[in-house]
């Protein structure tokens, strides 16, 4: 059998690119989330979240590097179309990374007293960076049309990917804290979970009537069919979680972990089904992967390096997240 | 009236890859320095060099961090800014830029969770092995973005199918004219940076009183490695140079502002030179020194500015007045290095003192490294112009679509967030000096209240 590599190669790519996103979305998800869960925390709880993100948030951000980048490599018409078209909210989604981003090595090492000045930027560049991206999401979702109802489902997808964000930074805490702070984050979760749920849903309803041609490709039989255990199992998992949130803390701290793997497989399921409304295009209804594909020899030797080096890079993850598993109390600092 | 966008997006960019550079050219080398520091105490058992990790690990970290996000920000540049770049060498673009982040930017950002956090958690020899995965990480992400950047000043291994570049021979694109030079340059630049802000805040850390063993073991560290790299550097920018001179002769016309191709040409110290009448003006040189740098012979011929003219009379050389001043501040600035190096190192190792006015000069140098850096930048960038890369793109071709006035909004932001922050950051180093100075060899292992980002201690 002879693989048609312009052909294949473009799949590829987008299948590692959706990946990338997936990955972030995931892990740097939790970190925007418990940034933004900031401000309902005081000041001893706070330095035991940043302990709970502390060694991960770098390497999770660089997913979004990773993503962006194969966006850049691998689509590089779409790149541009995608980024111009959206230039405001990818400056605040940076404005917002970099505030974070470094607000977290400020806070710990400014003197004392400017600390409270720290987490509020550490707040406010989580919340921006948050907003922006789900902001960005909702026009990408419709197209990147101009108009008033892209910019009002813009606002709403970026309010509703913020509860995401910190149902998933509270689902972090409760496998990484303790007592009163692990209590504190069962509650947080519960609570960004119902906006979680509606947000899912609006973006779920919106995409097929926003194009014909996604309604197309969901309901039409027998599509709907083999379709539907989608949304269906994303249904139950919510119903669970929002039912495990009342037995949480469990005894002897079990269940710690389920609700931040709950929301993972959800928040995977939901990219999914995106991802499937999306497919064939990269900008929607505008170019697909193929049109906007680099050179397949290009592609080619990237794809080479990526086969060896994206195993090993998740072998050390998965490394580096067991050295630091656990409570985050057990990180010393004293 | 909408603002000018791409004068506009060039100042962004300028200023992005500016503040972005201070912090790479730091981690570099300080990965490296960190990871002899370590070595040390593994070797010697001597807690002063553990205290000294402690401090500079807190530095790295502060930077690293500043590094990442700006340099995020430029990955997203290229697309809201300049999307003409990557649609016509993005063939070539995009695989180095994969490649550093595949294998530096992940091996980096991964391992120094473990380098920071892990002192405790796993053992001191996967400590120290995680040290030296990061500082490899930081300079293979070097070597990835100097290739591209080599790529674009001299590009190599390529061809040109439908307006779009693609690569015929891979080697040659990595292993362009240009890269072994300025990948050689730049890493002696950043370890000269870090030699001078090692020296200079361990002598700040001196005049608060510190006569601690890590500020002295972190002070003759820091002396002995600017007095060994910068007659390399010398050296190596001198190849640079001539290389320059291959490939990019208008950009070596414009750096000496020498406006006739002839021999003879003087090594111009001071000039103000004058693009409309095409001379210099208040010019004080040295006879024949140019054509002695640049060809080794007084009579030497120099290409000159007026070669490189359009016949309608558009210069197709780069502006001459900030590549020619960019490269005097960088020669300068490291012929004061080598003097303060060498004086620095005959002072603490013979005579094991440190004179308070030669603190005083290792103070304001710690940002010498900095300055040199930018000027060295400017002048190899700005340099360039007209080109972003050098025959295949205009830089003006590159420029995308988005208004001058969104970019004007965003470039104001930008510059008001980097002025914040680079204030912050240099007030943090203060103040961590401060702190380190005031506790002495006393100092907690490693950390206090505040401080929830900071090492866990060595095992006491």
């Amino acid at each position: 059998m002879t693989v048609d590599w312009p052909t294949a190669l473009p799949l590829v790519f987008a299948s590692l690119m959706g990946l990338a996103i997936l990955i972030y979305v995931v892990l740097d998800g939790f970190d925007l989330g418990i940034g933004i869960l900031f401000a309902a925390a005081n000041d001893e709880e706070k330095d035991a979240m940043i302990a709970g993100i502390g060694p991960f948030w770098d390497a999770n951000e660089t997913w979004l590097v990773l993503a962006v980048g194969l966006l850049l490599v691998a689509f590089p018409i779409a790149h541009g179309t995608i980024l111009t078209a959206l230039y405001l909210p990818v400056f605040a989604l940076l404005f917002g990374l970099i505030l974070r981003g470094v607000a977290f090595d400020f806070r710990a090492k400014v003197p004392p007293q400017r600390k409270s000045r720290w987490n509020a930027a550490f707040f406010a560049g989580s919340s921006i960076a948050s907003l922006a991206q789900g902001y960005m999401l909702g026009v990408y979702v419709l197209g990147l049309q101009p108009g008033w109802p892209v910019v009002l489902f813009g606002v709403l997808v970026a309010l509703c990917l913020s509860a995401a964000y910190v149902a998933m930074g509270a689902a972090w805490l409760i496998y990484k804290s303790e007592g009163e702070l692990q209590v504190k984050a069962v509650r947080w979760l519960r609570h960004a979970l119902i906006v979680t749920a509606l947000g899912m849903a609006a973006v779920s309803l919106a995409t097929p009537w926003a194009s014909p041609r996604i309604f197309e490709k969901w309901f039409a039989l027998p599509h709907l069919f083999w379709l539907l255990p989608l949304p269906l199992i994303s249904g139950v998992l919510f119903l669970w979680l929002f039912a495990l949130t009342f037995r949480l803390p469990a005894p002897g701290d079990r269940h710690a972990l389920t609700p931040f793997l709950i929301l993972a497989t959800i928040f995977a399921l939901g990219f999914a089904g995106l991802a499937y409304s999306f497919y064939p295009f990269v900008v929607p209804d505008r170019m697909t992967i193929w049109e906007a594909a680099a050179a397949p020899e290009s592609l080619a030797i990237i794809l080479v390096g990526t086969a060896f080096v994206l195993p090993v890079i998740i072998g050390y993850s998965f490394y580096a997240y067991r050295v630091f598993g656990g409570k985050a109390g057990d990180l010393r600092y004293d | 009236m909408e603002p000018d966008a791409y004068l506009l997006s060039r100042i962004q960019f300028a200023a992005n890859i500016s503040f972005h550079i201070l912090f790479p050219t730091i981690t570099i080398a300080l990965g490296w320095v960190l990871l002899f520091f370590k070595l040390r105490y593994a070797r010697t058992s001597d807690m002063a060099w553990m205290r000294a990790y402690f401090f500079w690990v807190k530095v790295f970290a502060l930077s690293f961090a500043l590094g990442v996000v700006s340099g995020v920000t430029m990955s997203f540049q290229f697309g809201t800014n300049w999307p003409g770049y990557m649609e016509r060498v993005g063939n070539i673009a995009g695989p180095l830029l994969a490649y550093e982040v595949l294998t530096a930017f992940f091996l980096e950002a991964v391992f120094l969770g473990i380098m920071l956090f892990g002192f405790r958690r796993v053992s001191s020899r996967v400590h120290t092995l995680a040290t030296f995965l990061v500082a490899f990480g930081t300079t293979m992400s070097a070597v990835w973005i100097l290739a591209l950047n080599s790529w674009m000043q001299t590009p190599a291994g390529f061809e040109m199918r439908d307006g779009v570049a693609h690569a015929t021979d891979w080697w040659a694109v990595v292993f362009n004219p240009s890269f072994p030079y300025r990948l050689v340059h730049m890493l002696l630049a950043s370890g000269l940076t870090v030699a001078f802000l090692v020296a200079g805040l361990s002598a700040l850390r001196w005049l608060m009183g510190d006569r601690s063993e890590a500020m002295w073991k972190a002070l003759r560290t820091g002396l002995a490695l600017g007095a060994i790299l910068i007659p390399l550097q010398i050296l190596a920018g001198d190849q640079h140079g001539l290389n320059t001179l291959e490939h990019q002769p208008a950009k070596v016309a414009a750096m000496e502002a020498n406006w006739q191709t002839r021999g003879n040409v003087p090594l111009v110290l001071f000039a103000l030179p004058d693009e409309n009448a095409r001379t210099n003006r208040y010019e004080l040189s040295i006879p024949d020194g140019a054509s002695l740098i640049l060809r080794h012979s007084p009579d030497g011929v120099v290409p000159g500015l007026d070669d490189f003219v359009a016949e309608d009379g558009t210069a197709l050389h780069p502006p001459v007045m900030p590549v020619f001043w960019g490269f005097r501040i960088m020669v300068g600035t490291g012929i004061v290095m080598l003097l303060v190096s060498w004086v620095g190192v005959w002072f603490v190792y013979r005579r094991a003192v440190l004179p308070r006015p030669l603190a005083l000069v290792l103070v304001p140098m710690a940002l010498s490294g900095w300055v040199a850096t930018l000027a060295g930048w400017y002048t190899t960038e700005i340099g360039r112009q007209p080109w972003l890369v050098t025959g295949v793109l205009t830089t003006r071709e590159a420029i995308g679509p988005v208004p001058g006035g969104q970019v004007g909004f965003t470039l104001a932001v930008y510059l008001l967030l980097y002025a914040s922050l680079l204030v912050a950051y240099l007030g943090t180093l203060v103040f961590l000096a401060r702190k380190a100075a005031a506790a002495g060899d006393e100092s907690p292992l490693p950390a206090v209240a505040d401080s929830s980002l900071n090492q866990p201690l060595a095992g006491e």
